[in-house]
């Protein structure tokens, strides 16, 4: 599915370019229950971000490629979906992307890649 | 309403890190990417054409949130919990402003540099030494696996303050790329730690 190239990114956001959400191009997005019914009702573009997030628990940037839907239209769409709590926005589990132990787990973690 | 538990698992804590991946045209940040990412970077030529289809640039209206980025981005699954992107800025002058939203809560960044062609990676050092906070590292690309000019050389010919850390790597190779992304967040560790005089704070 791709975004219909005849819409503006305005009509599909109704005139809203920002969020009440804090969303990053690399924060986690899912979808803890799924509602097919809801799904249906809504426009393709926020359809295709939510059965997106649903399949796979992906960021902000991933989901937006993915969908074809461009990142500012991605941001308000999953801010929309986050308000009335079809998706799920993961929390930053630590103060600052500096977190000691945050940058020490991924140190962590690329050496048990090498 | 029927619902149904998503297959990926109930909710936990799931955290992700970013690393910018910076440098200027053809220094190999796609390579760079590619070499870790357990996700073919994202098509950047794909992205663009779909902008031009969405978004018309030269509408008045055309603010940051309708800018469509071109960039590509990786992503390295650490553990069940835990993701690390890499995201490279895009190059084109046009899209100067998404640099700052890239790096908006990243762990640091990585500038890469091509040693025959210095001067294609001095915006990308200029932004992170003048306009972002980010803790950053340059890697000197060895294309081909070979060493051109010497390291202190090369920091002369960037102007380099002596605390910027200058390392060389091989794009292509997985190995190498992973040290570099160690060294670029050993270096947030050693700037940001307590006590440092140049400590600085994330944005």
């Amino acid at each position: 599915m791709t975004a219909n190239p005849w819409l503006r990114p305005y009509v599909l956001t109704g005139g809203r370019t920002g969020t009440q959400q804090h969303l990053l191009v690399h924060t986690l997005v899912g979808v803890e229950n799924y509602d097919a019914a809801f799904a249906a009702r809504l426009l393709p573009e926020a359809q295709a971000l939510y059965e997106r997030a649903y399949a796979a628990t992906e960021s902000v940037a991933e989901l937006s490629a993915h969908c074809g839907v461009s990142l500012g239209v991605t941001r308000v769409l999953l801010g929309d979906l986050a308000a009335s709590n079809r998706i799920l926005i993961y929390p930053e589990t630590y103060d600052s992307p500096y977190d000691p132990s945050l940058l020490k787990e991924v140190i962590h973690g690329l050496r048990e890649l090498a | 309403m029927d619902f149904v538990s998503s297959p990926d698992g109930p909710p936990r804590r799931r955290t992700s890190a970013k690393i910018v991946v910076a440098g200027g045209f053809g220094v190999g940040k796609t390579t760079l990417v590619s070499a870790v990412s357990e996700i073919p970077p994202v098509n950047t030529e794909a992205w663009m054409t779909q902008a031009s289809k969405t978004i018309d640039p030269l509408s008045a209206a055309d603010d940051k949130t309708t800018t469509t980025v071109a960039m590509d981005f990786g992503r390295i699954t650490l553990a069940r919990h835990l993701v690390l992107y890499l995201f490279g800025t895009p190059g084109q002058a046009r899209f100067w402003p998404m640099w700052d939203d890239l790096c908006r809560g990243a762990s640091g960044a990585l500038v890469l540099v091509d040693s025959r062609r210095l001067d294609v990676s001095f915006p990308a050092i200029n932004y992170f030494e003048n306009d972002s906070d980010v803790p950053f590292i340059i890697v000197v690309n060895l294309f081909d696996g070979v060493q051109t000019h010497s390291l202190e050389d090369i920091r002369d010919a960037l102007e380099l303050s002596g605390q910027v850390p200058l390392i060389a790597a091989d794009a292509r190779d997985r190995r190498s790329v992973i040290d570099s992304l160690t060294a670029t967040l050993t270096h947030t560790m050693e700037v940001t730690a307590p006590g440092n005089r140049d400590a600085v704070t994330a944005r």
